[in-house]
């Protein structure tokens, strides 16, 4: 999917990631549409994606959406989290327990929106994302897959420029990931922007991407698409995956 | 007929060193728990020696730093016209002093007890740093930091030490339930302190017991 909808541009290198001993060094494009950010564990996906929501500041480098500058080493430029648009999707789905389903999902919405359009919104959201009879309740009183589709309703509701997923469908079964591939696919070409999920399952990686970026050790190997570089037969990085699933 | 005075007055020097111990003590409590800067670690041991520092040292540096010949408490006095030191206003930094580290303790348990993935969900939902600490990290945190004020009213209620150097034991004016409790064994009029002993004693049972409630609960959390 090519579009004129702006394309993530990552350049960062985080020194000594995270407790790791190497250095994150990534340098890769986004393209409206979905990317699998694909490696095994402690590889740097997941480091990537917090530089990139600026959750964590990188040592070096630029991170720009379109004309939109987020990170900028040089420039002296490092955008706030909270102000850049994205939606990002916890592998814990981090949903709020304090508040109910329509609450979580309603947070994310801008202050500056009317209440009741606020709630018609997230109530729409929850709707789109099949869970509308959860509204009032807690996360506590979800089952996983009722959590996993609440957290995508408030992701998707303030109408994000990026979407970032970190392995939030790592627990799910298989029939479950499906129908959120569905979900995520359907969203994701509707809106025309860029999606980057971190995965280390292949199948999954497979079922959602576009384009495939392998990374291993903070270090890009290889970009791609899926069937070049994830052939259903290949084995290219499923050794050094704690993780395999089964077709 | 015992005089509740001191007790009242107790009561009126406990409600202010809370708010003052609460608003200061969560302050610190957060920056411990977020703050990664030179001084940390010799921040988190000043705001804890009022625990373990004798009342009679803790009391010599605040009449130093705000006695009449000090900066502060010239400042203070052209401007109110009264001094700090043995005066209510004494008694409330004293009993603030001896309250604050059961606050940050408990502000800094609970803080960091949060989930930190749930704060950086709320701030790529588009919360500032304001939004995301009361919306989120306050109300998860509520039942720690409710046990952190109800020790701090329960120790400040019961200041002894650091109150009668800072701000004496003037009958009607600095005479808290403390010291007119050691006055009156010193009279030996016990029966008539046996009444604000007894309010002491309850108050602080009954915080324990609720703090105690409110700590169990989160950890079943």
């Amino acid at each position: 999917m090519k579009t004129d909808a702006p394309a993530l541009e990552v350049d960062v290198r985080v020194e000594r990631a995270r407790g790791r001993d190497f250095t994150l060094d990534a340098k890769f494009t986004a393209e409206p549409g979905v990317t699998i950010l694909y490696g095994p564990s402690g590889s740097g996906k997941s480091t990537t994606l917090g530089a990139i929501a600026g959750l964590l500041t990188p040592s070096g480098g630029r991170i720009a959406l379109g004309s939109d500058v987020w990170f900028d080493a040089d420039k002296r430029i490092s955008l706030p989290a909270e102000r850049r648009g994205i939606a990002f999707v916890f592998q814990s789905l981090a949903l709020f327990p304090h508040m109910t389903a329509l609450g979580n999902v309603e947070y994310g919405l801008p202050r500056s929106m009317p209440r009741a359009e606020r709630q018609s919104r997230a109530h729409e959201m929850l709707g789109r994302m099949r869970v509308a009879h959860l509204a009032a309740r807690r996360p506590s009183t979800f089952s996983g897959g009722e959590g996993q589709r609440v957290a995508l309703a408030r992701a998707f509701a303030p109408a994000p420029r990026l979407v970032l997923l970190d392995e939030p469908f790592s627990a799910m079964d298989r029939d479950l990931r499906r129908d959120f591939v569905a979900d995520v696919r359907g969203y994701v070409a509707e809106a025309s922007i860029p999606l980057i999920h971190v995965t280390h399952h292949r199948n999954e990686a497979r079922a959602l991407g576009d384009r495939v970026i392998l990374i291993q050790a903070g270090r890009i190997q290889a970009i791609g698409s899926v069937e070049e570089l994830l052939p259903p037969s290949a084995d290219k990085m499923d050794d050094s995956l704690p993780l395999r699933t089964h077709r | 007929m015992a005089d509740w005075a001191p007790l009242v007055l107790s009561f009126q020097i406990a409600f202010f060193a809370t708010i003052l111990a609460t608003t200061i003590g969560v302050a610190i409590g957060l920056l411990l728990t977020n703050g990664r800067f030179f001084g940390r670690d010799l921040l988190d041991a000043l705001t804890s020696a009022p625990m373990v520092m004798p009342p009679t040292v803790l009391g010599y540096y605040v009449l130093v730093a705000l006695g009449r010949h000090s900066a502060v408490g010239r400042a203070w006095e052209s401007v109110t016209g009264s001094s700090i030191v043995f005066t209510r206003t004494g008694a409330v930094i004293a009993a603030t002093l001896g309250s604050l580290p059961l606050v940050v303790k408990s502000a800094r348990a609970a803080l960091e007890a949060v989930d930190p993935t749930l704060l950086k969900a709320a701030r790529t939902l588009g919360a500032g740093p304001l939004r995301a600490f009361l919306t989120v990290h306050l109300p998860l945190a509520a039942r720690g930091l409710i046990a952190g004020v109800m020790l701090a009213f329960a120790r400040s209620l019961g200041d002894f030490g650091v109150t009668l150097m800072v701000a004496g034991d003037i009958p009607g004016e600095t005479q808290t339930a403390a010291l007119a409790i050691y006055d009156m064994i010193q009279a030996h009029q016990e029966r008539a302190a046996a009444g604000m002993v007894a309010v002491l004693t309850g108050i602080t049972i009954v915080a324990l017991y609720v703090v105690n409630k409110l700590t169990a609960v989160r950890r079943e959390d």
